[in-house]
């Protein structure tokens, strides 16, 4: 089905981006999966909630409807905090250092598996 | 490009000359590029595999104007993420298409939601309470893809419960029989399928990874619904006749679903390069009945297109035209149902702002007592 909506004939394609909304929403929060004993929880999506123990029992019933994990958590989506996009050219650094890489480094053949 | 900043030059170190590796530099901080990431200098890297997928995250950074980097990073077939620059049109075509996608997951609840109380056993009833509990997730899923677009949940369901904003018409048709609840199964959710295969592989990261969720679980939606053609077809003939009538009535707005003809698609060509869209609508449809009509000769079903045939040279089957004046008046809100869906979506949301408010009221409560 295409979701690229369909723009009739004489009608304008653009949205309205402004909306006056009444009353306060529910903060968001960012779901974490621990998909089976012996991983790391895993970031696996977001949603709204009130609080961490309707946050909790929503990303129960939205996220691991189908074993999709042993265990949860939820962190306010405000409470994360990230590098700016700019800041990324730094990580480049890292990869200028080959000789940290193990793969870095012939071995000769006949001294095997290293 | 940014201005004269950029020079190639290789890297001096001996000890690296078996990685053949190229920076760009940029002010005077070098940049690894490597191999494809920069169509301005023959870069490429040796054998080093560690190296190269490495530094494959981050040789976007510094080496082109945004505007490049953001088609670079397009054409190698990687995705942008919501911190990334986009162009303001390709942020618009996202909220707009996710925000549509997602108010057809969440209106796509009541046609199914009508027969929840009138299944005819338990195993169906439970079935379909499991089907329309997914529709829900699914909006949530796309909700939040189309936030990381600086756009708010509430904000796009004022604009849906105004009618600013579009769902896929198909729910604009009204479930009269219980054989709908097989067919929407297996003609609409295969429709959206179709499509939302395709969108596993778009562009921006969130929307696809939604996609990759909302794939797996559709795959049950659709599955059950042809199983549940398989019972009825074997059933008694008054059962297959009602199989048969709601095959009739859904199988040209499942055809519709794929939007008008890629001639008369507006924005298709941007949505292409910009990988929000990769295969046009005509080619979808024709994927989807190559894909169902051997599915309905197996069910014992006829489909109701006169002009429906193979056709040896094509490789595909030849299928007759669409009602575009339909599609169009569904599409404008004159469908049998758009009314009706909408005053009920409104009217679920308006009762349940009660409930909104209280959970709110309480966690602020518990926040301030536990202060």
């Amino acid at each position: 089905m295409s979701y690229d909506v369909p723009v009739a004939p004489g009608e304008k394609a653009e949205i309205e981006e402004t909306t006056e909304l009444s009353g306060e929403s529910w903060p968001m929060w960012e779901v974490f999966v621990r998909a089976r004993r012996g991983i790391s929880h895993v970031h696996i999506g977001s949603l709204h909630a009130a609080d961490a123990e309707t946050a909790l029992e929503n990303a129960r019933d939205v996220y691991t409807r189908r074993g999709e994990g042993v265990s949860v958590w939820v962190v306010r989506s405000s409470e994360v905090h990230a590098f700016e996009p700019e800041a990324a050219a730094d990580y480049v650094e890292a990869n200028e250092k080959v000789y940290r890489l193990a793969t870095a480094y012939e071995i000769p053949e006949e001294v095997g598996q290293m | 490009m940014i201005g004269d900043m950029i020079v190639a030059q290789q890297m001096p170190e001996p000890m690296l000359e078996s990685v053949p590796t190229w920076f760009v530099v940029l002010g005077r901080r070098p940049v690894v590029a490597g191999t494809g990431w920069s169509h301005r200098v023959d870069v490429r890297s040796g054998g080093n595999d560690g190296f190269r997928a490495n530094e494959r995250s981050f040789a976007y950074y510094g080496v082109m104007s945004s505007e490049e980097r953001f088609q670079t990073i397009i054409d190698a077939e990687d995705k942008i993420e919501p911190p990334d620059w986009m162009p303001e049109a390709y942020r618009k075509t996202l909220i707009r298409q996710i925000a549509q996608h997602a108010h057809s997951e969440v209106i796509g609840m009541q046609p199914e939601s009508n027969w929840i109380t009138r299944a005819p056993t338990l195993h169906r009833t439970a079935i379909l309470i499991a089907k329309v509990q997914d529709e829900a997730g699914h909006g949530l899923y796309l909700y939040a893809a189309a936030e990381t677009l600086g756009v708010r949940r509430d904000e796009m369901q004022e604009l849906l419960h105004r009618g600013k904003h579009k769902y896929s018409s198909i729910f604009n048709y009204p479930t009269l029989s219980w054989a709908d609840m097989g067919t929407i199964g297996w003609l609409v959710d295969g429709a959206a399928i179709t499509n939302q295969v395709m969108l596993t592989r778009g562009s921006y990261g969130p929307y696809a990874r939604a996609m990759v969720r909302i794939c797996k679980e559709e795959s049950f939606h659709q599955r059950q619904g042809y199983e549940l053609l398989i019972r009825l077809c074997q059933g008694s003939s008054e059962q297959k006749a009602m199989a048969q009538d709601s095959v009739n009535r859904w199988w040209w707005p499942a055809l519709m679903m794929f939007g008008p003809h890629d001639s008369d698609s507006t924005h298709t060509e941007q949505s292409m390069k910009w990988k929000i869209k990769r295969v046009s609508n005509d080619d979808l449809r024709q994927q989807f009945v190559d894909m169902t009509v051997p599915q309905a000769d197996y069910l014992g079903l006829k489909i109701p297109d006169p002009d429906l045939r193979w056709n040896e040279e094509r490789g595909h089957y030849d299928f007759g035209e669409i009602d575009w004046e339909e599609f169009w008046r569904v599409v404008k809100g004159n469908g049998p149902m758009n009314r009706e869906r909408v005053a009920h979506k409104v009217k679920a949301w308006d009762d349940g702002a009660w409930v909104r408010e209280a959970a709110m009221a309480y966690a602020k409560k518990q926040a301030h007592s536990a202060a």
